[in-house]
């Protein structure tokens, strides 16, 4: 491969890398300040991606929407979308213990990916849904669009990141900390737990559905299948806690590091022999397993460690 | 500030346990009301309702002859009274700084829109806040300790910690369970002149559960007895000390 590709290989590992890491923001508010389980981000990555699909993308008698509306109506409709899906999950899981809103959530994504891939009037089902278009594509060729694409994505994770250290690092962000570390004590100091719990919980599933959106544009094209829990869930919280919970560089970090060991390895799994080829998924997700033994073995709070 | 507590036939069971058996007792405006008795006798049990910690099976709290059995915590605190725990929880990953200025009611940074989109009135909240915290840390013997986690305290740290989170915030009644516990004899004495100087110049309501009889001698008026989840009798310190059936369940002869 010649300079030109590698750079170019690069540019769409870091698209990628990138919306993954605004995902890995939004699961650092629920878990990382707020230590709420929240296993179904596929859930709200796969609500983000789907309705920008469905606002950007161009008309289709297959499925509902190609409404062709602007990328930032997209966007907005996503957060919106995925703020009313975290309240009605949040009501009945908040309110218990954490590991409630750990089962549900999961179960909750699961279903979700199940309606999207049966009911084929909404998002063309197992077909998928293609013809998702490309932000700001007519400024520049194809060749370099990559480019301004991945500055885009990273300039959104730039805002996204700004945005969060802030609230973080502001009385609200301190009463998030005082939840994580003992609910009891934030009640009795005043705290409405619940409500804090719910702001935490929509606020970080919005960041959610914005990571979702940027990864409907760089894929072009969405299946139900990219939202299964491996990928849709696992993985970003494998990022988190790689790059260190409660730390919103380490969750960036974390992003980068845990995509490039899986596209990393996948080069080289292309070489394996045919018979194991076949097997090359799995043998992806056994380098992020020695990834994780690595790491908590010698850093279990992560590369950069919380806060 | 008037404050006054009312429980009234409180009963409170885990399983088979009862540990508050139609309980009444009341705490006066203006006390410092000792709760003591037998390990068992229901004393941090009576803490944790009157807080909205537990629902009790039966009876009533009335405070200032509202009833405030069914709040939750948080709604209980913002009555105007604060608990201690017995046995420390301090928030353990946050700094002696950041557990103090959690306490106040009503920031306006508790809102996460504010911080984006009124930076400088929540700065100047917290500055405040701040303020007040470094005075508080400064009476409880933590200023040097400031930035430190909580998790790192020393027991007896972590005691004056919790007393220091009642001090942050604005209460009418102050629940202290075992505050004495861990705690050196200078800080003690520290303490309740600090508990005396609450009550005489801010006419705040104290309740202390405490095994230390010095203390409770010195401070308290009245004492109450609890015993299996009932008030055994109630009475000033010399009138405790000779009870007999105070003498045989709790203090010994």
């Amino acid at each position: 491969m010649n300079v030109s590709g590698l750079l170019g290989y690069f540019a769409t590992f870091a698209i990628a890398a990138g919306a993954y890491s605004i995902a890995s923001l939004g699961l650092n508010v629920q878990f990382g300040y707020t230590g709420l389980y929240n296993f179904g981000i596929a859930a709200f990555f796969a609500t983000g991606a789907y309705v920008e699909g469905i606002i950007t993308g161009g008309p289709s008698m297959e499925h509902l929407g190609g409404f062709d509306l602007p990328v930032l109506v997209g966007v907005i409709a996503a957060m919106v979308v995925s703020a009313i899906l975290a309240y009605i999950i949040g009501i009945p899981t908040l309110r218990l213990k954490g590991e409630f809103l750990g089962i549900s959530s999961l179960g909750i994504a699961e279903t979700i990916r199940l309606i999207i891939t049966n009911e084929k009037w909404l998002a063309g089902g197992v077909w998928g849904l293609g013809d998702i278009p490309r932000p700001l594509g007519n400024l520049v060729g194809p060749k370099t669009y990559n480019w301004v694409y991945l500055g885009l994505v990273l300039a959104v994770v730039g805002i996204i990141y700004f945005l969060v250290q802030k609230i973080v690092k502001s009385p609200w962000g301190r009463v998030l900390k005082a939840i994580r570390e003992d609910e009891g004590v934030a009640a009795a100091m005043g705290k409405n737990v619940y409500k804090y719990k719910m702001q935490s919980l929509i606020l970080g599933s919005v960041i959610m559905a914005v990571g979702g959106a940027f990864y409907a544009h760089y894929v072009g094209y969405l299946s139900p299948e990219s939202f299964r829990p491996l990928m849709g869930t696992f993985i970003i919280w494998a990022m988190l806690m790689a790059g260190g919970k409660g730390n919103n560089k380490g969750a960036i970090l974390g992003a980068f590091v845990v995509w490039g060991v899986w596209t990393f390895t996948e080069f080289f799994v292309n070489y394996l022999p045919s018979g194991l080829a076949s097997r090359a998924g799995y043998i992806n997700a056994i380098f992020i397993a020695i990834l994780f033994q690595v790491l908590i073995r010698i850093r279990p709070q992560g590369i950069l460690g919380g806060e | 500030m008037a404050s006054s507590l009312k429980v009234e036939g409180l009963t409170k069971c885990f399983g088979g346990l009862v540990a508050l058996d139609n309980c009444s007792m009341a705490v006066q405006e203006g006390t410092i009301t000792g709760l003591i008795g037998p390990n068992g006798a229901g004393k941090t049990t009576l803490f944790n309702v009157i807080t909205g910690f537990y629902t009790p099976e039966k009876g009533r709290i009335l405070y200032n002859g509202e009833a405030i059995e069914a709040l939750p915590p948080h709604e209980v605190f913002r009555k105007g009274i604060v608990r201690t725990f017995q046995v420390s929880r301090e928030l353990k990953n946050m700094t002696v700084f950041e557990n103090l200025k959690l306490v106040p009611e009503a920031q306006p940074g508790e809102a996460f829109w504010n911080a984006w989109f009124r930076p400088i009135t929540v700065k100047d909240h917290e500055e405040k806040i701040g303020r007040r915290a470094e005075e508080v840390m400064d009476y409880i013997d933590l200023a040097r300790l400031k930035d430190e986690k909580a998790r790192n305290l020393s027991g007896g740290q972590k005691k004056l910690l919790e007393l220091g989170r009642t001090m942050m915030a604005d209460p009418e009644l102050i629940l202290l369970d075992e505050p004495g516990a861990g705690i050196n004899p200078t800080l003690m004495k520290k303490l309740s002149n600090y508990i005396m100087n609450l009550k005489e110049e801010q006419g705040i309501t104290f309740m202390l559960i405490e095994h230390d009889m010095d203390l409770v001698m010195k401070l308290c008026d009245p004492i109450v007895v609890l015993s299996n989840g009932k008030k055994l009798m109630e009475g000033t310190a010399a009138e405790v000390q000779k009870d007999e059936e105070v003498l045989d369940a709790y203090l010994g002869r």
